[in-house]
C-alpha cells in the first residue's frame, strides 16, 4: 500500500464544538459496544456480535460531513453514525437483546439494522448489497431534483464483490450524488489484503470508474471529514461520486466469536499506539478545547445515556411469538 | 374496449401509470433510446425524459439494486429483465434486500420487475426459463402470471400500485400470439385472485401464462369426447387464490395441474399439496401434475417439442383423470 496522503490543513471549517461532537459521538460508539461486548459474553446477546473497534474516527468523520436531509447506508462496524442520524442508544441496545423496541423489533438482529424513517438504509449481511442500493437513492434523488446525498460505508473485503462493481459503475455512469467510504481495515475476517486485490492501492480503482479517489488516514477523524467533506460538496454539486478509502485497522475480532488469531501481535501494537480516540484527545487537549471539566462532563452523559440505554432495552418485551409471520407484506 | 396483444397491453399499462404518477418510472438495459429488447417501451424516453425512461449499464444487481434503492425513497421503480433468466444475477437483490424490507423495517418497498420469461420462442435454456417458483418460495414477493392481454396490463398497473415487491412475468410466446380485446383507460386487475376460464364439471385444470392456452386447446379436444373440464388461469402465484381452487375441486371431485416450468418442486406440488391438506375428502381420483422434463430448456424445436407439456399429452391427462 502506498504512503497515506497528507491530511489537509485540520478541521478548517471545524469550530471546537464541533470537534467536541466528534469526539462525543466517537466516545459513544466504543462505550455502547463495550457495554454490548459484557452484554454478548454475559451471554445476553443471542447469535453473534460485532463492534467496530478501530473504526471511530473513520465512522464519525465521514457522518459528520452530512446535511440534515443526506442519507446513509451503513454497515456493521458504523454504530456511531446511526446515533448521530438519529437512532435512538435505547433502540441499539434493544436491537442488540432482540426486543420488541429495537428497530427491527427482533426480527434481525445485533447491528443489522436502519430506519428508513431516519434516512438510514438497513444492510444486509451480505457484503457490498447496499452499494447498488445506496447508488438507487441517490438516483431517486436526482430524479426529484432534491440537493441530497447519500453516504456508504463498505470494507475492504466488500470491493473484491460484483455488487460493488456494479454499483460504483452505476453511480459513476450517472453521475449520482454518492459518497463512498472504504473502510480499509486491513482484514475481511481473518483474510489480508493481498488476497482481495492486486492493485497497488483500492483507490487506484476509482479512475478505472472515471471518479476520484482519495486515501486519508483513517484514524484521524478531522483527515477523514475533510475528505468526506469535500466529496459531499462534489456529489451534491453534480460532481459525482468519490471513492474514500480510509485506512484504519479493526482492534478486535470480525465478532466477538472471532479467534482473532490471525493477526501478528505487532500489527496490533503499532495500531494500538495509533487509536483514533486516545490521539484525538490528545490532540483537544494540546488545544485546549477539551478541558477536564468537559470531558468529565462529556464522559458522564455518556455513561448515563449507555446505562439509561440499556435499562430502557432491558424492559422492552420480548417480541410476541403470535406475530412472527406478520409484516412479510405491506398492506394495501 | 380496444384490440391488442399482450405486449401492447403490457404498453399500455406502463404509459397508463406513467402519466398518472410522476413516482413511475422504468429502468433497464435497451428500454430507451431503442425502445427495448421487444420494442415495449419505444418512445416512452421522448415522453417521458432520460430520468423516468433510464438506458441502465449491462448489470442486473446494479438495475434491481438502483429500482430497490429508489423505491426506499418512495419512487415507483419498475426495472425490466431483458429476459427473466438474467434475474439470476441480481438474487441477493431480489430474495434478501427487497423481499425482507418491509418484514425487517416495516417500510414499503413498491418495486416491479418485469420479467419475459417462458419458451417456444427457440431461445434456449438461458433465454427461456420458467423461474416462478424460485420466488413463490421467499416470502415478501408477489408473484404474478398472466395470460390474457387484459390480464397483462390490470396485473401490471395493480403491480405498480402494490406497496410490495412484485415479480410481473411475462411470457415472450404471448407478446404477438394473438390480439384481444382490453378495456380503456385505467384498468386494474387484483392481485391474488384467480379466474375461471372455462366452467365445467368433470375436472378442474389448472394452469397459468403459455400453458394456459394449451389447456384451453387440450379441453375443447376433451369436450369432443364429452368432458366437460373446468379451467381455471391461476394469475397470481404468490399470493394463490386457495378459494378458488379448493370451490373448484370441491365442485368437480378432480384436479390437474399444467405448467411450463420445470415439474419438480414447482406450482403444481404446491396446489398439489393444497388440494391434499384441504380437500382430500372431495376428490375422485390422483391430483394429476404435468410440466416440462426436468431438464434445462432445449434450444432444438424439436427437443423443445418434447420438453414441453403438448396439447395431446394434455388432452390425454383430462381423458385419463376424467375416467377415474
Amino acid at each position: 500500500m502506498s504512503a497515506i496522503q497528507a491530511t489537509s490543513a485540520a478541521g478548517e471549517t471545524l469550530q471546537p464544538s464541533d470537534l467536541l461532537e466528534m469526539l462525543y459521538y466517537m466516545r459513544l460508539q466504543r462505550a455502547v459496544e463495550d457495554r454490548g461486548i459484557k452484554l454478548y459474553y454475559q451471554g445476553r446477546i443471542p447469535g453473534a456480535y460485532f463492534t467496530g473497534f478501530g473504526h471511530e474516527a473513520t465512522v464519525v468523520g465521514a457522518a459528520y460531513a452530512l446535511g440534515p436531509d443526506d442519507l446513509l447506508a451503513p454497515m456493521h462496524r458504523d454504530l456511531a453514525a446511526y446515533i448521530m442520524r438519529g437512532m435512538p442508544v435505547r433502540q441499539v441496545f434493544a436491537q442488540f437483546l432482540d426486543r420488541e423496541g429495537g428497530p427491527t423489533r427482533g426480527r434481525d438482529g445485533n447491528v443489522h439494522m436502519g430506519d428508513p424513517r431516519l434516512g438510514i438504509l438497513p444492510f444486509i449481511s451480505h457484503m457490498a448489497a447496499s452499494v447498488p442500493v445506496a447508488a438507487g437513492m441517490a438516483l431517486a434523488c436526482r430524479q426529484r431534483g432534491e440537493p441530497r446525498v447519500v453516504l456508504t460505508y463498505f470494507g475492504d473485503g466488500a470491493t473484491s464483490t460484483g455488487a460493488w462493481h456494479e454499483g460504483v459503475n452505476f453511480a459513476a455512469v450517472f453521475r449520482l450524488p454518492l459518497v463512498l467510504v472504504l473502510e480499509n481495515n486491513q482484514y475481511a475476517y481473518s483474510t489480508p489484503l493481498d488476497r482481495q486485490t492486486a492493485a497497488r492501492a483500492f483507490i487506484d480503482k476509482a479512475p478505472g470508474y472515471g471518479i476520484p479517489g482519495v486515501a486519508v488516514d483513517g484514524n484521524d477523524v478531522v483527515a477523514v471529514h475533510d475528505a468526506a467533506r469535500d466529496a459531499v460538496a462534489r456529489a451534491r454539486d453534480g460532481g459525482g461520486p468519490t471513492l474514500i478509502e480510509c485506512r484504519t485497522m479493526r482492534m478486535r475480532g470480525h465478532s466477538e466469536a472471532d479467534r482473532f488469531t490471525y493477526v501478528p501481535p505487532a500489527l496490533l501494537e503499532e495500531w494500538a499506539a495509533r487509536d483514533p480516540i486516545a490521539r484525538f484527545e490528545g490532540r483537544l487537549r494540546d488545544a485546549g478545547v477539551l478541558s477536564p471539566e468537559t470531558d468529565d462532563a462529556m464522559q458522564a452523559r455518556i455513561a448515563q445515556e449507555v446505562e439509561e440505554g440499556l435499562e430502557w432495552a432491558e424492559a422492552s418485551p420480548e417480541p410476541s411469538p403470535a406475530t412472527v409471520a406478520d409484516g412479510v407484506y405491506a398492506p394495501n | 374496449m380496444a384490440q391488442m396483444s399482450y405486449l401492447e397491453a403490457i404498453r399500455d399499462a406502463l404509459l397508463g401509470e406513467m402519466r398518472r404518477d410522476p413516482r413511475v418510472f422504468v429502468l433497464g438495459e435497451d428500454i430507451g433510446v431503442y425502445g427495448g429488447a421487444f420494442g415495449i417501451t419505444k418512445g416512452f424516453v421522448e415522453e417521458f425524459g432520460p430520468w423516468r425512461v433510464i438506458d441502465a449499464p449491462l448489470a442486473e444487481t446494479a438495475n434491481v439494486g438502483a429500482g430497490v434503492g429508489a423505491a426506499v425513497m418512495g419512487m415507483r421503480p419498475v426495472v425490466e429483465m431483458q429476459f427473466a433468466d438474467f434475474i439470476s444475477d441480481a438474487f441477493t437483490q431480489v430474495v434478501n434486500v427487497a423481499a425482507k424490507f418491509h418484514w425487517r423495517t416495516g417500510t414499503p418497498l413498491p418495486l416491479v420487475l418485469r420479467m419475459p420469461y417462458g419458451g417456444d420462442v427457440k431461445g434456449g435454456p438461458f433465454h427461456s426459463q420458467c423461474m416462478e417458483a424460485w420466488f413463490v418460495h421467499t416470502p415478501g414477493l408477489k408473484v404474478v402470471a398472466p395470460a390474457f392481454a387484459a390480464d397483462a396490463k390490470g396485473l401490471l398497473t395493480a403491480a405498480i400500485r402494490d406497496p410490495n415487491p412484485v415479480m410481473f412475468f411475462e411470457h415472450k410466446h404471448l407478446y404477438r400470439y394473438r390480439t384481444e380485446e382490453v378495456p380503456d383507460g385505467e384498468h386494474v386487475t387484483p392481485i391474488g385472485l384467480a379466474r375461471t376460464v372455462r366452467d365445467g364439471t368433470a375436472l378442474s385444470v389448472f394452469s397459468y401464462g403459455w400453458m394456459l392456452h394449451k389447456c384451453l386447446a387440450a379441453a375443447d379436444t376433451a369436450a369432443q369426447d364429452g368432458i366437460d373440464a373446468e379451467v381455471l388461469d391461476l394469475r397470481s402465484l404468490a399470493p394463490l387464490d386457495r378459494e378458488a381452487i379448493l370451490g373448484s375441486v370441491r365442485k368437480t371431485g378432480k384436479a390437474l395441474v399444467v405448467h411450463e416450468a420445470v415439474r419438480t418442486a414447482g406450482i403444481g406440488a404446491e396446489v398439489a399439496s393444497l388440494i391434499a391438506e384441504e380437500a382430500f375428502d372431495a376428490l375422485d381420483g390422483p391430483v394429476i401434475r404435468l410440466g416440462s422434463e426436468d431438464a434445462p430448456v432445449p434450444h432444438s424445436p424439436v427437443l423443445e417439442a418434447a420438453f414441453q407439456p403438448s396439447i395431446d399429452e394434455i388432452a390425454s391427462a383430462i381423458r385419463a383423470l376424467a375416467a377415474y
